[in-house]
């Protein structure tokens, strides 16, 4: 049916574009020297009737679904769905769906077999609907097309202002993701915060996201402080760029001063692979080779690793953002003006010296970018530590430990839960609001501190 | 008259410059031995990675696999009753025909615990297609479960003691009397790519992860490759420097950096919770990975629209070309390898990425593949995390393998981009 109602269009949008440009190549023909080429008419004529057409289609076809739903749902008898909680009552439209689906299971009630037939039925009208709506908006748009054309009528403008406003909406789909994030965030999370107060989850220092599953259950109410959680991530955050940080300034260093052009052009892309390795594969490595790799050394010196220690989570994390810091630094390095190294070699400075005594204080705002810009990647970084950490929040900052992260809880807070009414699933938007801000914060730093270095040598 | 600084004649200055110098050069040495150091750790990391997982992974490559008679009992399986019958029963009997002396229910339970569950199944499948062989006796060759095969690929110590193990004494003696009758065979598995996931590692393969992700990597290039050249060519070539264009610069920056879990958020509420769409579908998968490839082609394609000469631009405008023609005639023909390879980079990454998808739910168990990007799937990187987090042995090596497969991929769309890169780019 949808595959019907494109080709439905596109055959408008077609038989436009061929009637435009045949009519403006007859007024030629006439000897009345047209404005634009007849081509730019009939491309006037289909973007006339596409883009206003597939705009609307699009949003019909995105709307449908949850408009058919809530139609169902409003229609069915009273007393089947009163009283439930929301999961609940997603569960029964998830059945419906399923059955409409010519997925029957068992026996089921008559009220939603009646329901699902009600759904098929709304189905089809929306989509005859649709085609109907198609068809007649098409047409009056072939025909507003066809009447413009005139030798006077500036058909290239015209169609190049339709093309300059669609790139337009292209660049402001960058906003709308953001609004988009910020919105979605910002719902939940104010839903969230109407539950646990603020002082409480800000200022917490116990992360328990349970919630009674029955009523009258006399288990703990669940404590949704945050302060675990953030320094388990910082704790994995340190550990991480303890591992990248000297290894990738001082590859960048060996890279842009030392290294015979053989070892540059070998160590460049086996550091990309690192980079281009995925994070899911990272967590795999962490928990296989690792974890056990460490817990082995550590009892050889004694001491007991938590199976899913913080070292081996931020110790892969920092592997894997090596690359990342090291050409960030190998940038920066290379944007300091030759002169500045000539004049210190010339002085009789080693090129070590120069490296570490003009060089590397030179670029030192660009790597200070580069490094915040990692801090941010390691605090966002979501498979190794959902992977590879724990999910207890605990107050401390023992590496060996078992730590999480607020990545892990918003990920194993949220899998396999649907319903958004209760604390537990509310506290991951929460969560995600705070990682978001705390991320936008530390990459706007991070720019800001990169282009003021720019400014500076450019 | 500059005053001359008395040295003195035992230190002259070239003497304490190059007593000095020895210690600096000293210094230059291990700076250059701490540099490389640091980048013999990086390659050492990266062997030890790739190292592990070839050396886990490869095993689930081949699958053991059990050629054996089985007699089509008529009276376990009967035409009337298909598609059910005791084909287990009846596979059970074909393997205590090869071992006549065990007669003990327990026993013969553990006996016939080597058949893989997928085999009555398929034998199943092989009697439905062609009722025929009822009665007849045939040649099946069929995989084992996977205790067998780790056994056969010496991944179980034999040496362990009986209870500690996952195979008996008596099934290997058993196994090992199959193995020197030839009945043991380690074939190429091709199942590991044709069949789709399954709780039994021995008949779990990657097709479901595989169309899943080629639909989200469809969804999401269709929707990011126009939407992202569109917006770069209106921020390169048309935009006024004013504050909209610097908002919507900045946003893109930012955009480029915010982590990927939280665009799975947005998914969870927006695509999925306002919009109603299917959770755990290639489609929202790659509506989600198209707003975060965005930002990678954006910068892409203007870096390549950049790096087209203006006089490219100038000549097409002297001859009475529209600011449009230019671009679209001109401009962008010449840029398109450096959109390509930006492209394929994006690409690649979304590939990767798994945490949005583990948030909208592609991580569900799901054992058929997907036949349009509204059928729920799962992805290559989501199937990775759910086999790392299955508690059965075999599917260790079944996660390398896939890890593998999914490096592979990774590998082949990087060339490409190389490919592109060095074939069509040109320097003015």
């Amino acid at each position: 049916m949808t595959s019907l109602t494109f080709a439905l269009l596109i055959g408008l949008a077609m038989l436009g574009y061929v009637m435009n440009r045949q009519a403006a190549t007859a007024i030629r023909g006439t000897g009345t020297p047209l404005h634009s080429l007849s081509g730019f008419h009939g491309l006037y004529s289909l973007l006339l009737i596409l883009v206003p057409v597939l705009t609307l289609v699009i949003i019909w076809v995105a709307v449908q679904g949850s408009v058919i739903d809530s139609i169902v749902m409003a229609g069915l008898p009273a007393a089947t769905v009163d009283g439930l909680d929301s999961g609940a009552t997603q569960l029964v439209l998830a059945e419906v769906r399923s059955i409409a689906a010519g997925q029957v299971f068992g026996e089921p009630e008559p009220w939603k077999t009646e329901a699902a037939a009600r759904m098929v039925g709304l189905r089809q009208t929306a989509a005859l609907a649709l085609i109907a709506v198609v068809a007649l908006a098409g047409l009056a748009l072939l025909l507003v097309a066809r009447r413009s054309v005139s030798a006077t009528f500036r058909a290239r403008q015209a169609a190049e202002g339709i093309v300059l406003g669609l790139m337009i909406f292209c660049s402001v789909v960058a906003i709308f993701t953001t609004i988009g994030i910020v919105l979605s965030l910002i719902f939940e999370t104010i839903k969230f915060l109407s539950l646990v107060p603020i002082t409480d989850f800000l200022f917490g220092v116990n992360w328990e996201p349970q919630i009674p599953i029955r009523a009258d259950q006399i288990a703990a109410e669940g404590a949704f402080g945050v302060l675990p959680v953030l320094l388990g991530t910082v704790v994995i955050t340190v550990i991480s760029l303890i591992v990248a940080v000297p290894v990738g300034l001082l590859s960048a260093i060996y890279l842009n001063e030392f290294a015979s052009p053989l070892v540059r052009k070998v160590a460049k892309p086996v550091l990309e692979i690192l980079a281009g390795v995925p994070t899911v594969v990272y967590g795999f490595f962490a928990i296989l080779t690792v974890a056990p790799a460490l817990t082995a050394f550590g009892a050889t010196l004694g001491l007991t690793l938590a199976p899913n220690t913080a070292l081996a989570a931020g110790g892969v994390m920092g592997i894997m953002l090596i690359p990342f810091i090291s050409s960030f630094a190998d940038d920066a390095l290379s944007a300091v003006p030759q002169s500045l190294r000539d004049g210190s070699l010339a002085l009789g400075a080693t090129r070590a010296e120069t490296m570490l005594g003009v060089q590397f204080p030179a670029a030192l705002p660009g790597i200070a970018g580069g490094v915040l810009l990692a801090v941010s990647r390691a605090v966002g970084e979501t498979m190794i530590v959902v992977m590879a950490a724990g999910l207890i929040a605990k107050m401390t900052i023992n590496p060996l430990d078992s730590v999480t992260t607020v990545t892990v809880q918003i990920v194993t807070l949220l899998i396999g839960d649907t319903s958004f009414d209760n604390p537990k699933t509310l506290a991951a938007f929460a969560l995600g609001m705070l990682l978001f801000l705390i991320t936008l914060a530390i990459n706007i730093a991070a720019l800001r501190i990169v282009r003021k270095y720019r400014e500076i040598y450019d | 008259m500059t005053e001359i600084i008395d040295t003195g004649a035992a230190h002259p200055t070239a003497d304490r410059i190059s007593a000095g110098l020895r210690a600096r050069n000293r210094k230059q040495v291990i700076l250059q031995g701490l540099g490389l150091a640091a980048i013999g750790f990086a390659f050492l990391m990266l062997a030890i990675l790739v190292g592990s997982l070839v050396s886990t992974g490869y095993k689930a490559f081949t699958q053991t696999h059990l050629t054996i008679d089985v007699f089509v009992d008529p009276a376990e399986i009967e035409v009337a009753r298909l598609p059910r019958g005791g084909f287990d029963d009846v596979l059970a009997a074909a393997l205590q025909a090869r071992f006549p002396d065990v007669t003990d229910g327990g026993q013969l339970k553990l006996l016939a615990t080597m058949f893989s569950d997928g085999a009555q199944f398929s034998l199943r499948d092989m009697v439905v297609a062609d009722p025929a062989l009822i009665g007849q006796t045939i040649t099946l060759t069929v995989p084992v479960s996977d205790p067998f095969d780790q056994l056969n690929k010496g991944l179980i110590d034999r040496a362990t003691a009986n209870d500690a193990r996952r195979v008996s004494d008596a099934q290997i003696v058993w196994f090992d009397a199959l193995l020197s009758d030839g009945a043991i065979s380690n074939p190429i598995n091709w199942a590991l790519l044709t069949s789709a996931d399954s709780r039994f590692p021995e008949q779990a393969g990657l097709k479901g992860a595989l169309v899943g992700s080629f639909w989200a990597l469809l969804v999401c290039f269709v929707i990011s490759f126009p939407l992202g050249i569109g917006a770069a060519i209106y921020l390169e070539e048309f935009a006024p420097k004013n504050r909209m264009s610097d908002l919507i610069e900045v946003n893109i920056n930012n955009l480029a950096a915010v982590p990927s879990v939280v665009y799975g958020l947005l998914a969870l509420v927006v695509f999925i919770g306002w919009f109603g769409l299917g959770r755990s579908t290639p489609f929202v998968g790659g509506l989600t990975l198209a707003l975060m490839t965005l930002p990678t082609i954006i910068i892409a394609t203007r870096v390549a629209i950049k790096a087209v000469p203006p006089s490219i631009r100038e000549a097409a405008l002297g001859v009475g070309a529209s600011k449009m023609q230019v671009v679209f005639d001109h401009v962008l023909p010449l840029a398109m390898p450096g959109v390509l390879t930006g492209t394929i980079i994006g690409l690649a990454r979304a590939l990767g990425e798994t945490a949005p998808l583990l948030l909208i739910g592609m991580n569900a168990f799901i054992t058929s593949a997907a036949t349009s990007p509204f059928d729920s799937a799962t992805a290559l990187p989501t199937q990775i995390f759910i086999w790392a987090d299955s508690p059965e042995r075999g599917f260790v090596s079944r996660t390398s393998a896939a890890i593998l497969v999914l490096l592979a991929f990774l590998m082949a769309m990087n060339a490409i981009a190389i490919y592109l890169r060095s074939r069509f780019e040109r320097k003015w």
